[in-house]
């Protein structure tokens, strides 16, 4: 037993040293409103006075709840409430006390989940919405820290508004993605959502597809799960469903620019959900023509995976096949700070790593993905 | 203060120190000291003091910020057992579960351990008798000490 945590340590130690002169790109961070008064400066007098007297309406049982209790307040890492105050992630001063510096973050991709705009069900005020947390992200995040980048959030299921926005927010040159949800109202691939694909090719910006969201569908193909412990397996369900909705409705082959971030799934189930296209695609070609490759090629080239919540096989070398299959080029780490399921970039990988596969999962990746400078 | 104790098992010396009065430490709480470059955590819970490595040896969460929970336990659905209230940390992080006394990890109990350190409460009066040298402690006769092994 001590043998066995001297030798833990020292490997960690050895990686430590490796990782300090490592800048790290990280792919997933939680920006927080402190209070919702942040987006007034950003959002209509009419939409301020909405917010207020109606508040938000996805499609779940719940308004001012998940549907599914989160195994610690606001999902967020118990250590990770600011001392002055505001939920975890509304302080950028802590913020980069916590993790920018610690963690020696070169660039980090604002992933905003505060109310919920990609599932607002009143969609003129999604649009609304959408608009003052782009500019919120740019205005309070980004300027005041350039390492962080935002992403161009947008209420899917008003296409026009949210091409609009992405056309918008493109225009400056700040964004570095268009982010959209895994459970919208219909799967990604349906051509209702295309004009999306169409507008983010033109932006040169690549998709963000972030878990969570409310369709208002069950979150498993089994329906509604009892538990919390259940439910969390449903991030990668979701995602895999739109891996396959996205590649067998074609979408890649009609955006032959567009690049596809699955961003908080894990990437375990990749090589499974890969094998098993490309056998029904063998099978059944002809009845979907438009889908001219094997779809594990496709996911080779056009789709990248960030790493958290990192997948923790019993044998922690299994970790390494996993890797190499989907292939070192197509992971970019993420942390998920604030929130419970954060990886840390030190500790998170239970595997060596050489040096030239940890420069290209913790920072040449995304910064190819991203084009950072 | 520290001290050279006795050998240990493994032959190598401990040094016995002096990190925090009994009372300083509310029930439920914590402190968070460095002894001999190491960041420790010591716990008061249930009139026992417990000390752990502040470091969780999964992801390395300071274990300062783990909640302190029950052991809940369960033989068939619809039926529970709660013990040991207090002695449970749950990581703040991703909610590892580690025993305070032991540091026996509940996810992987075989394999995954928080470093626990022997724990000992003295008078301060048994400490002024010596051979004890205060350090960076100061001890009086009127307090009690809370004293681990290193």
């Amino acid at each position: 037993m001590a043998d066995v945590l001297e030798r833990a340590d020292a490997q960690g130690a050895a990686a430590v040293t490796a990782q300090d002169k490592l800048k790290v790109i990280d792919c997933d961070i939680h920006p927080s409103l402190h209070a919702r008064a942040d987006l007034y400066p950003f959002l209509a007098k009419r939409w301020q006075h909405h917010l207020e007297t109606y508040g938000g309406h996805l499609r779940t049982p719940f308004t001012s709840t998940t549907p599914y209790p989160r195994s610690s307040p606001l999902l967020a890492r118990r250590d990770a409430w600011p001392p002055s105050g505001g939920p975890p992630g509304s302080n950028l001063a802590f913020m980069r006390q916590q993790h920018l510096d610690p963690i020696n973050i070169e660039f980090g991709m604002l992933q905003v989940l505060d109310l919920l705009v990609v599932s607002q069900q009143n969609q003129e005020f999604g649009s609304a919405l959408q608009r003052a947390i782009n500019d919120w992200q740019l205005e309070c995040w980004s300027r005041p820290e350039p390492r962080l980048k935002p992403s161009i959030l947008v209420s899917q299921d008003h296409v026009e508004a949210a091409v609009a926005e992405i056309e918008r927010c493109a225009a400056t040159g700040n964004y570095v993605q268009v982010n959209i949800s895994p459970r919208a109202n219909e799967p990604l691939g349906r051509r209702r959502y295309w004009p999306l694909y169409a507008a983010a090719q033109a932006a040169n910006l690549p998709l963000g597809i972030h878990v969570g969201g409310y369709g208002g569908h069950a979150p498993t193909g089994g329906g509604w799960p009892s538990y919390y412990n259940e439910e969390h397996h449903s991030n990668a369900h979701s995602m895999a469903a739109q891996l396959t909705s996205l590649i067998i409705e074609g979408v890649p082959e009609r955006f032959p620019r567009l690049k596809f971030v699955f961003i908080e799934g894990g990437f375990g189930w990749v090589p499974a959900i890969s094998w098993r296209m490309d056998k029904h695609w063998q099978r059944f070609r002809d009845e979907v023509p438009h889908v001219r490759r094997p779809p594990s090629e496709t996911v080779r080239e056009r789709f990248w995976f960030t790493t958290q919540p990192i997948e923790e096989p019993e044998h922690a070398g299994d970790l390494r096949a996993v890797i190499e299959w989907i292939g070192v080029d197509r992971l970019l780490f993420s942390s998920d700070y604030p929130h419970w399921d954060y990886d840390d970039a030190h500790s998170a990988f239970k595997i060596p790593l050489t040096d030239a596969e940890r420069r290209k999962i913790f920072n040449g990746n995304a910064r190819a993905v991203y084009a950072l400078g | 203060m520290a001290t050279r104790a006795q050998s240990t098992r493994w032959g190598e010396a401990m040094v016995r120190h002096v990190v925090a009065t009994t009372s300083e430490i509310a029930p439920g709480g914590n402190k968070v000291v460095t002894v001999a470059g190491r960041e420790i955590v010591v716990f008061h819970v249930n009139g026992e003091f417990f000390a752990l490595r502040n470091r969780c040896p999964h992801e390395g969460a300071p274990l300062a910020k783990a909640a302190c929970v029950a052991h809940l336990k369960s033989d068939e659905p619809g039926r529970f057992q709660r013990s040991r209230v207090g002695e449970m940390l749950r990581c703040a992080w991703h909610g590892w579960e580690f025993d305070m006394r032991t540091g026996q990890s509940f996810c992987d109990p075989l394999r995954v351990r928080a470093r626990a350190y022997a724990v000992a409460v003295e008078a301060g009066e048994t400490l002024a008798k010596g051979p004890y040298v205060a350090e960076t402690f100061p001890v009086t006769v009127e307090e009690r000490y809370v004293l681990i092994d290193i």
